[in-house]
């Protein structure tokens, strides 16, 4: 194991953020705080407690996924894409490290980065509602687990992307819809029964449900299968990075 | 004594059809300074780019000091630093930053004082903490070659290491490739500039549509397929060189001026004193005479023409 070179991967790609520290935290805040205002203080207020929950509480834990999914993606598919647009990548695949190796480094760094944006707008939303988490450790595995999944998405995007503008497509048009439609602002109870079962469909919405599960004990889908479906949906992430592994997929000629 | 590279039967076929090389074999062996010469799209990146691991295989293997460059690639890369042709760098990193990000890729731990030194000797230690982006062309081709020295490697690939870079700059590079060659680096090296092959190598592959034409020491390279030249200037112009004179393998000058004998200097009895004697009684007189041996370059072009 190259541990050397994940190492260096990862803080290459700690540093990156760092350069653009005041960019990374403060665009994520300023549209938590833009959130609150108009859901939480502006519309929120008109809106009666869901599940008990007041509504400004209740979107919490939607806005930490809507953001924490965003950031994994677009963090990792940059990390990973770059390279490649200026040619720096011919480092990385001429050193003795493994393409597994060169993952942990890109999606470790992608995670870390989306885990501390999500936790400062966990903080951020502290100062607009009380917060309540009743399952800390919970709360911390689904958020964990979020960044490491989506930021093995946005390694695979960045590698399949093969300019800016695809780099943008996936979250622009599949992500950001799902995570709208997902439940962020709202319980899927609150849908027409038909849409609530095409709801279901949508993985996001097992995300949001075992998330907002471990603040208040409300969710849409029981526990198990939000465990189940985040699992499922690592899984497929990780095999999709072990085939561009094994075929040197947009990566080798 | 195992070779620094041992290439057998390499084939590269892009996805678009195009053949990039068709069964290469060469051995390089252990601190000689290998040259590769060959026209634009000869395949001699493509080469290099599968020696490092860059490019797939088709056919055939490398090993690297006797290391799979597929199978054991972990220890065949390790030994080998690559200056590849394009100034690719991360523009807004720091010279130190990047350098040593280079040495913990490959697997070695932090040593800045190895970093400190390497910068000094390749004149960039006051550059140290300069974002990439800031420095001159010549500076960014250093860097990329502290870059592939980082993690002392026994291997030196330089893609085109001279490449837009001025004169002077050109020769304090070749004063460190030799520097690195006393140190014991093997260094192979591709070049459009025939004058560096000549200056530097020990060893001269020339590559042709994906074909190595001819791998030989430069010094047998040269006296194999050189020639040595008898120029004469003369008194008087010519017109068209006399039937006398028709026993030798001669030319003559556009303006008349000057016969030109080609002869082979490695032969004892080449012709050139019985030339001068059917000079003298031929009542030829001249007033100058001047030697020229082919150079690398003549070679070259005439190895690519006949290929």
């Amino acid at each position: 194991m190259n541990y050397h070179g994940i190492l260096a991967i990862y803080k290459f790609e700690m540093s990156r953020a760092f350069r653009t520290i005041g960019q990374s935290i403060a665009s994520p805040v300023i549209s938590t705080v833009l959130y609150f205002i108009v859901f939480g203080a502006a519309i929120g207020s008109r809106i009666e407690d869901i599940d008990g929950v007041s509504y400004g509480a209740f979107i919490v834990p939607g806005l930490i996924m809507l953001t924490v999914l965003g950031q994994s993606i677009s963090n990792a598919s940059f990390g990973i894409y770059f390279p490649r647009f200026t040619g720096t990548i011919y480092e990385i695949l001429s050193a003795p490290i493994s393409f597994f190796e060169v993952a942990i480094g890109y999606v470790g760094a992608a995670a870390t980065k989306s885990l501390v944006v999500g936790i400062i707008v966990l903080m951020t939303a502290g100062f607009f509602v009380p917060l309540e988490i009743q399952h800390p450790v919970w709360m911390a595995f689904f958020l964990v687990m979020t960044c490491i999944t989506f930021s093995l998405l946005g390694f695979i995007v960045g590698i399949w992307a093969d300019g800016f503008e695809k780099l943008q497509l996936i979250p622009l048009l599949i992500i950001t819809p799902l995570t709208f439609l997902g439940g962020s602002f709202y319980s899927i109870h609150m849908l027409p029964d038909f849409w609530q079962k095409i709801s279901l469909l949508n993985p996001v919405v097992y995300l949001i449900s075992g998330f907002r599960w471990s603040f208040y004990e409300s969710s849409d889908v029981s526990l198990g299968v939000s465990v189940t479906m985040i699992l499922v949906f690592l899984g497929i992430c990780m095999a999709l990075v072990a085939w561009i592994f094994k075929t040197g997929y947009r990566l080798k000629n | 004594m195992t070779p620094a590279i041992s290439v057998q039967g390499l084939k590269k076929t892009y996805a678009d059809g195009y053949q990039a090389l068709d069964d290469i074999t060469l051995d390089v062996q252990r601190g000689e300074i290998f040259a590769l010469l060959g026209p634009n799209g000869a395949g001699k990146t493509t080469l290099i780019s599968m020696i490092c691991g860059i490019v797939k295989i088709d056919t055939g293997s490398v090993k690297v000091f006797g290391h799979d460059n597929v199978h054991d690639y972990r220890q065949a890369r390790s030994y080998i630093g690559l200056v590849p042709q394009e100034l690719t760098t991360d523009a807004f990193e720091t010279v130190w930053k990047t350098v040593s990000f280079s040495r913990e890729l490959f697997g070695k731990s932090s040593n800045p004082a190895y970093i400190e030194e390497l910068l000094k000797k390749l004149s960039l230690w006051d550059k140290k903490d300069a974002q990439i982006r800031t420095l001159s062309g010549g500076m960014k081709r250093r860097v990329m070659i502290a870059k592939a020295l980082s993690h002392e490697p026994e291997i030196l690939f330089l893609d085109e290491p001279t490449a837009g870079v001025d004169v002077e700059l050109r020769k304090s590079m070749w004063a460190q490739v030799r520097q690195l060659r006393e140190m014991g680096v093997t260094i192979i090296l591709t070049t459009h500039y025939i004058e560096e092959a000549e200056e530097m190598a020990d060893r001269i592959g020339v590559i042709n549509k994906g074909q190595l034409i001819v791998t030989e020491e430069k010094k047998v390279l040269m006296k194999k397929l050189g020639k040595k030249q008898l120029i004469v200037h003369l008194h008087h112009p010519l017109s068209v060189v006399p039937e006398s004179l028709s026993a030798f393998e001669l030319g003559l000058s556009k303006d008349g001026q000057c016969l030109v004998f080609t002869y082979d200097p490695a032969i004892q009895n080449n012709g050139v004193l019985d030339f001068m004697d059917a000079l003298k009684s031929n009542a030829i007189g001249c007033h100058d005479i001047e030697t020229h041996q082919s150079s690398l370059e003549d070679i070259f072009v005439q190895l690519i023409g006949e290929s």
